[in-house]
C-alpha cells in the first residue's frame, strides 16, 4: 500500500534490500550467505524510532496516562525525541527532551523545528545522567508524562507486531537478525517474535563502544541496564568500536549505495561477523540487519570526511548511536 | 596465555592509571585472579559475593560479551583482547 490517511499511518512497512557486494556468498541454494538490510530510515522522521514512539504514545492514550493538553517528557540522544515530537505535534501534545549536550547539532535543530523543548544534561554524564535527570523532572512535574523508552513494553511491542512480522513475510528463510542494542526494544520485540516463528534463529546485538569520556561514571554502581533487557532473547552480543562502526558505514555507501548513520555501520560490522562465521562453517545464512537511520544527521560530526582514522578519533567522544 | 586487558577509566585507580595491562590465564576466571594478584581489589569490583559478574560490568573477549560465551569460564587464547566496560544507557 502506498497511500495513507496521515503521516502516522505511514510508520513501518519498510523495504528489505539485498546486499550482493557485501555478502560473503550472494547466491541461491544451500551455501548462500546473504546480507539483507531493513531500511528503517524510510520511516516518516527518518529513523526506526518512529515505530516505538507511535506505539508508546498510542498505548499511553489507551491506558489514560496521556490526555489532551499533556506534555511528554523523554530522555533521548535524538531519534526517539524527534519521532515523539512529530507524533506529539500531530496529536497536540507538548514535548520536552532531556539530551546529553554532546549530541550532534542536526539533532538539536530537528527537535527544535518539530517544536520540542530541549533540556541539556552534562556530556560527562552520558545517557545515564540524561535518564536520571528525566526521572527527577518527571517526579517534580506531575503533569509531564514520561513514556520512558528504556522500560516501556510498548517500545518492544512495536517491533513484535511490526518489524518482526515484516521480516518473516519478506524473507521466510531468515537465519539471523542483527540490530543495535540501546533501549533494547528492537532486539527484544523482533527477537521474541522471530524466536517463536523460526526454529534456530540467531538474535545478535551490536552495542556501540565509545571513548573513555562518554563513560562518565564515578563508580560501577552508577551503571545502567534498561528495564526492557532480557538476555535470554539474544544469542550473542558484540561491542563495536567507533573505528569499526565508521569503517562499515563507509563500506555501506561505497559498495552498496546506502547512506546510513553510524550505528548502522556498527550493526553491519556484527552482521558481517556472523555471516563470515557461517560461511567458514559451510552453513547457509540469510542475515537481516537494521539500517536504523540515514547519515544526514551525522554530517557535522565529520564522519564521512577525511581519513578513516581521523574521522574515528573525532567520533570517539560523541554519542553516535 | 598472554592477553591484553583494557581497563575502563573508573577502574584505573587499581592499575596505577594504566589503560591497558597484560594478563595471563586459561580462562576469564584465571585471568581475573592473575590481575588481582598484581592489582589488589580489582577483582572485587567486577565479581559479586556470589561469584558472578557484577550486573553493571560487561566483559568482552575479542569484542564478544562473555555472558554469551560461558561467562567466567570463557576460554582465552594467546593474543586475545579482553575489554572491561561499565554498563551505560544506550539507545537514542
Amino acid at each position: 500500500m502506498a497511500r495513507y490517511g496521515s503521516l502516522l499511518e505511514a510508520v513501518g512497512g519498510t523495504p528489505l534490500v539485498g546486499l550482493p557486494r557485501l555478502s560473503p556468498r550472494w547466491e541461491d541454494g544451500e551455501r548462500a550467505v546473504r546480507l539483507w538490510a531493513k531500511l528503517e530510515d524510510r520511516n516518516p522522521t527518518g529513523s526506526i524510532k518512529d515505530r516505538a514512539a507511535a506505539m508508546m504514545i498510542a498505548a499511553a492514550e489507551a491506558d489514560g496516562r496521556l490526555t489532551p493538553g499533556c506534555t511528554i517528557l523523554e530522555p533521548t540522544s535524538g531519534n526517539t525525541g524527534i519521532s515523539m515530537a512529530m507524533v506529539a505535534k500531530l496529536k497536540g501534545y507538548g514535548m520536552v527532551c532531556v539530551m546529553p549536550e554532546n549530541t550532534s547539532e542536526e539533532r538539536r535543530q530537528l527537535l527544535e523545528m518539530f517544536g520540542a523543548r530541549i533540556i541539556s544534561s552534562p556530556a560527562a554524564g552520558g545517557s545515564n545522567q540524561a535518564v536520571a535527570m528525566a526521572k527527577k523532572l518527571a517526579a517534580d512535574n506531575p503533569d509531564w508524562v514520561m513514556l520512558y523508552q528504556y522500560g516501556n513494553p510498548a517500545n518492544a511491542q512495536a517491533h513484535y507486531e511490526g518489524t518482526g512480522p515484516e521480516i518473516l513475510a519478506d524473507l521466510p528463510t531468515v537465519t539471523h537478525f542483527v540490530a543495535g542494542l540501546g533501549t533494547t526494544g528492537t532486539l527484544m520485540g523482533t527477537g521474541r517474535f522471530l524466536r517463536e516463528k523460526v526454529p534456530g534463529i540467531q538474535i545478535v546485538a551490536a552495542e556501540p563502544r565509545y571513548g573513555d569520556l562518554v563513560y562518565g561514571l564515578r563508580n560501577i554502581d552508577e551503571g545502567f541496564v534498561p528495564e526492557l533487557y532480557d538476555d535470554s532473547v539474544l544469542t550473542t552480543r558484540f561491542s563495536v568500536t567507533s573505528y569499526d562502526a565508521l569503517r562499515r558505514t563507509r563500506d555501506l555507501v561505497e559498495q552498496e549505495g546506502i547512506f546510513a548513520g553510524i550505528s548502522s555501520g556498527a550493526i553491519l560490522h556484527a552482521a558481517l561477523g556472523v555471516a563470515e562465521k557461517a560461511d567458514k562453517a559451510g552453513e547457509r545464512a540469510d542475515v537481516v540487519f537494521i539500517i536504523a537511520d540515514g547519515g544526514w544527521k551525522y554530517l557535522s560530526t565529520g564522519a564521512y570526511a577525511g581519513s578513516l582514522q581521523q574521522a574515528a578519533e573525532r567520533l570517539e567522544h560523541q554519542l553516535w548511536a | 596465555m598472554a592477553v591484553e586487558v583494557k581497563i575502563p577509566t573508573i577502574l584505573r585507580t587499581y592499575t596505577g592509571g594504566a589503560k591497558t595491562v597484560p594478563g595471563d590465564g586459561a580462562n576469564l576466571s584465571a585471568l581475573l585472579d592473575d590481575l588481582d594478584a598484581r592489582y589488589a581489589g580489582l577483582k572485587g569490583r567486577l565479581i559479586t559475593e556470589d561469584g558472578s559478574l557484577h550486573r553493571f560490568v560487561n566483559v568482552y573477549v575479542n569484542d564478544e560479551d562473555v555472558r554469551f560465551t560461558g561467562s567466567l569460564d570463557t576460554a582465552l587464547s594467546d593474543g586475545d583482547s579482553v575489554t572491561i566496560l561499565p554498563a551505560v544507557a544506550g539507545g537514542s
